[in-house]
């Protein structure tokens, strides 16, 4: 494999979704880096969750290939696995728009189903969890530990054992971010983390990406509109609209490329500049 | 909870004069109504004549009686509201019951559980009573076993009496024609009804919430039409009957020589026979009721409630969905499957009538009225359901009629049942219940 | 031939009934997304009512059949409609924004209910009335087999032509229609341009109890003979007929209902009558897997 290969996680390939007569996404294609973080911004409709729900396995793309490498080099061609075997054997997980906590269950518990197959495992498949295996009463230990780690990353130590439904908002967004990792993501994509968060809260945010980058080496797909939090953060910029790509590069590039600033003219041209 | 408690607080605060006038003209709209409603249906009798031929009669009393309940009932009720500005009922069993209820369970539980253990010594010469707990007891444990499909992984069987019935022929059919014991007939009864439960489950679990409670109704009618006429396998209507009777490990409760009675040197009664079929149901009953509560704490059973919250969700983290959903399916069957391979030899006799879309909802009633995911709650809904009614025998004919209003009732006023908190599966510092109101289930 | 023609006729006559029912479950189903489970027993009720008014007209002296239909045809629709908006009134409106198995628990409930309760009020046994519409025209005689179109069948069939069409002409082109469309399409935005959806949806009630309370009455003409327990099979079936045809969908309502009729029929013409309920419940089971849009119906896109 050439060494171009291996630093690509995600290499999108002429995706094409179609619902009926509306193309919802044109013939998109751009890669996405290893250990680093991949915004992809443009104005509304432009088409981005839709991308994110082809890649996370929730829609079906009309065409194009979507190809996950790991750093093992193992490959998968996400176009052709289901929702939930992505997130379990390509390790792509990823948070929501308008958030999806478990809201009757406490924080730990979130975080735990987010280990659910490793722990099913771990219990053999229920069967020796029923009967008290100590192998299972260890990796239960260990989740709990981990999801202990995540809790206290993102502050909500505290509230360990508050159902998920109560939190502030600012404290679900993270919560969620904080599940989708507990399930030990190669790639974590985020629909628009920063939706509804305050300045200090958005730059908190930015902060633990890129501590999660960092630390964990953890790929990050970012769909955003919050400009500060995308030029702060990313490494790379793909600018869709009308479910096509219209600018590709570096936050500096993207900034001063003129048909980015055409289509978000007189709507979000300040935070652009 | 926003149907719960349409106003705010405040306003019961406002508390107004007594609005006389506006509660009789609420009266009077209900009363209309009601006069709608009932003047054919309740006002007039159709009975087969002399001739045979149809004949109609007037029940006016019957009619100005009701009419005058419906009057003063919603007078009451109109009364209640309009000067507190809160509903009647929401007002009646507050959340706090809940709560307390929770509290109360931990003594209330063990309690419970000791009486259930003395019941066959306090009432040991009263058959009738013996009988009673017994039914009791089956559908306890049916409704733990549909909890978990329903309570637990939010998914709504109406064709849950299906896995009983297996369960039932396949332990009369094993026994019958095998002359296989009960407790090799338990197992495999139970082990064919979750099959079965595998086997309608693979295809249609992948629906949405309201289209599975129809297949599984519809699977439920298929189950009963096929054993009402395979006349050579099942009997048909007439059913099977002469199945054998449960044993004592072999010991047969019979006044023989070899019998229970003459090996443990007591005197020959039938009661012995009834007190052990007590004991067997209540000793299957704790075991369902046992592993759900395990099943509860290991990943599969969280698996199951976050399912029930938010699908779509677990699919995002790599939870397999249609196995989760199936393990809760066959789990419940199996459970059914148990039950049903007891009432087969309990009752000696099995046919189809017994497994009737009736008793779906019937165990559906009591899940849904003790609240979906308490043990107890279901527990004592049972027993207030089918005790409480023979307490009552005259009025026989209207327990599924205030079955049928008790489900609406609960599902306006409680729509997570009489105890309706949440208790996490685990915790790191402290086990806080989680409020009805946001124990939400899924939104899709 | 003759045979196969006869049971098209049988058939078309009972998809006839079928689908005045389904046209009030893929009604509701296509307004707030519920199964009204308890719509089979309304249909039932209706077919009750139409028997008691019936008996009473005939104790007072109205012996003139056609008088006669046509009176008990007014007053129980009219009557069912007042049971299905009471339903929704007390069993579904409450629970709107609950969780989405409520409402159809508390259907559940409410069918419950309702059987009990015509069952306490007029007895458990069969009822069985004389055949009030009698005659028939032979089509075919092969010498072995006659080929009849019955009165009471002209009567059903025509009966359900026109109120498919008026209730058609009523959905595409009056201002209740306007607005059960508005909310079919989106419940809220249509309270936010103005509709008022509570009274569209009790109303959507009232129509489709209407609608089963005629098919309840041709029901009871056509086997002259009901009890309480009818409705559930023939609701099931009816739902069925909606599912096949497309839920939310009226000419699949329509459509479906006359398939099942016909499939039911010949079913029992061709194979056996003791499964043809079996034939409807297997098909009900292999469309919600297979084909779970129906003929008619839109797909739905999962949202995430």
């Amino acid at each position: 494999m050439s060494e171009t290969a291996r630093d690509t996680i995600l290499d999108v390939q002429h995706l094409t979704m179609r619902f009926g007569g509306l193309v919802a996404v044109n013939d998109l294609s751009f890669k996405a880096a290893r250990g680093k973080i991949t915004a992809i911004i443009g104005p509304n409709g432009a088409g981005k969750t839709t991308v994110f729900n082809c890649i996370t396995g929730f829609y079906q793309p009309t065409e194009g290939m979507l190809e996950l490498t790991h750093a093992t080099g193992k490959h998968f061609l996400l176009e052709r696995m289901r929702d939930f075997k992505i997130a379990a054997h390509a390790r792509v997980t990823r948070t929501f728009q308008n958030i999806r906590l478990f809201a009757g269950m406490t924080a730990l518990e979130n975080l735990l189903v987010a280990q659910h197959n490793h722990l099913m495992k771990a219990s053999g498949f229920t069967v020796l969890g029923l009967v008290g295996w100590p192998g299972y009463r260890h990796a239960k230990r260990e989740a709990i530990d981990r999801a202990r780690f995540w809790l206290d990353r993102i502050g909500l130590l505290a509230r360990a054992d508050d159902p998920a439904g109560v939190l502030a908002y600012g404290q679900q967004r993270r919560l969620e971010i904080a599940r989708a990792m507990c399930a030990e993501p190669v790639l974590l994509c985020l629909d628009e983390p920063a939706a509804g968060l305050n300045p200090r809260e958005a730059h908190e945010l930015n902060k633990f990406l890129l501590a999660i980058r960092n630390e964990t080496g953890t790929s990050i797909l970012l769909i955003e509109h919050h400009m500060r939090v995308v030029m702060e953060i990313s490494d790379q910029v793909v600018v869709l609209d009308y479910g096509q790509k219209i600018a590709e590069g570096s936050p500096a590039e993207i900034r001063g490329d003129p048909k980015v600033i055409a289509a978000y003219l007189g709507v979000e041209k300040e935070e652009v500049a | 909870m926003s149907v719960l408690v349409p106003n705010d607080p405040k306003s019961a605060e406002r508390v107004s004069r007594l609005d006389v006038g506006g509660a009789i003209k609420d009266a009077a709209v209900a009363t209309v109504v009601a006069f709608g409603l009932f003047s054919l249906m309740l006002g007039l009798l159709t009975q087969p004549g002399p001739s045979g031929q149809l004949t109609i009669s007037e029940r006016p009393k019957l009619l100005i009686v009701s009419l005058i309940v419906v009057f003063v009932g919603r007078f009451l009720v109109a009364i209640f509201t309009r000067s507190l500005r809160v509903p009647l009922i929401s007002r009646l069993i507050s959340p706090k019951l809940s709560t307390s209820f929770r509290q109360l369970e931990r003594f209330a539980a063990p309690a419970l559980l000791g009486f259930a253990l003395v019941v066959p010594v306090l009432f040991y010469s009263n058959r009738y009573l013996l009988d009673l707990a017994i039914l009791v007891l089956t559908y306890t444990m049916l409704a733990w076993g549909l909890n978990i499909v329903v309570g637990l992984a939010g998914l709504l069987d109406l064709g849950y009496v299906a896995f009983y019935a297996v369960g039932a022929y396949s332990y009369a059919l094993l026994a019958k024609n095998f002359g296989l014991s009960f407790w090799v007939c338990l197992p495999l009864a139970g082990i064919l009804a979750s099959f079965w439960g595998i086997m309608l489950g693979f295809p249609v679990l992948r629906l949405r919430g309201d289209y599975l409670a129809i297949v599984t109704l519809a699977f439920g009618e298929i189950i009963r039409i096929v054993i009402t006429n395979w006349q050579d396998f099942t009997g048909g209507p007439n059913g099977i009957s002469g199945i054998p009777r449960p044993s004592f490990f072999g010991i047969p409760f019979t006044s023989d020589p070899e019998g229970f009675a003459a090996l443990f040197h007591l005197e020959f009664t039938p009661t012995h026979r009834v007190v052990f079929l007590y004991y067997l149901i209540l000793a299957l009953a704790l075991i369902t009721c046992a592993v759900t509560i395990r099943l509860r704490q290991l990943p599969i059973g969280r698996a199951w409630e976050a399912l029930r919250e938010d699908e779509i969700a677990c699919r995002s983290l790599g939870v397999n969905t249609t196995n989760t959903k199936l393990t809760a399916f066959a789990t419940g069957a199996m459970f059914a499957g148990f039950a049903g391979s007891f009432f087969a030899t309990r009752q000696g006799f099995i046919s189809p009538e017994s497994f009737v879309f009736m008793e779906s909802a019937l165990v559906l009633a009591i899940v849904v009225l003790g609240g979906m995911g308490s043990q107890l709650g279901v527990a004592v809904a049972a027993l207030v359901m089918l005790g409480g009614f023979e307490l009552f025998r005259n009025f026989e004919q209207f327990r599924m009629l205030i079955f049928g209003a008790a489900m609406v009732g609960i599902m306006v006023w409680r729509p997570r049942g009489l105890v309706a908190t949440r208790t996490p599966s685990v915790y790191l510092e402290k086990k806080k219940d989680i409020p009805a109101a946001i124990v939400e289930e899924a939104r899709q | 031939m003759e045979y196969f023609l006869q049971q098209l006729i049988n058939g078309l006559t009972l998809g006839s009934i079928y689908a005045l029912v389904a046209i009030g479950y893929t009604m509701v189903y296509g307004i707030i997304g519920m199964i009204n489970f308890a719509h089979g027993d309304i249909f039932m009720v209706g077919g009750f009512l139409a028997l008691i008014a019936f008996l009473g007209l005939l104790a007072i002296g109205v012996t003139a059949v056609p008088l006669a239909l046509f009176l008990v045809l007014i007053v129980a629709m009219l009557l069912t409609a007042l049971y299905g908006w009471t339903v929704e009134r007390i069993a579904y409106r409450p629970l709107r924004g609950s969780f989405r198995l409520a409402p159809l628990i508390s259907a559940i409930g409410m069918s419950i209910f309702l059987q009990n309760y015509v069952q306490i009020a007029q007895g458990a046994r069969v009822k069985s009335l004389p055949p009030l519409v009698t005659g028939a025209h032979v089509l075919m005689d092969s010498g072995k087999f006659v080929v009849q179109l019955t009165n009471i069948q002209i009567v059903i069939i025509v009966t359900t032509t026109v109120l498919m069409l008026l209730f058609s002409w009523m959905v595409s082109s009056t201002r209740l229609g306007r607005d059960m469309r508005a909310c079919e399409q989106d419940l809220k935005m249509a309270a936010l341009v103005g509709v008022n959806t509570d009274r569209t949806i009790s109303l959507t009630f009232v129509i489709g109890a209407a609608l089963a309370a005629v098919a309840g009455i041709m029901y009871l003409l056509y086997y002259g003979a009901i009890d309480f327990f009818v409705g559930f099979v023939a609701g099931v079936k009816a739902f069925t007929a909606a599912v096949l045809g497309g839920i939310g969908s009226l000419p699949g309502a329509m459509l479906g209902g006359l398939m099942i009729g016909l499939i039911e029929t010949f079913w029992s013409a061709y194979f056996s009558s003791e499964y043809k309920d079996v034939a409807a419940f297997s098909i009900l089971i292999l469309v919600l897997i297979f084909m779970p849009t129906g003929i008619l119906g839109r797909p739905e896109v999962e949202k995430v």
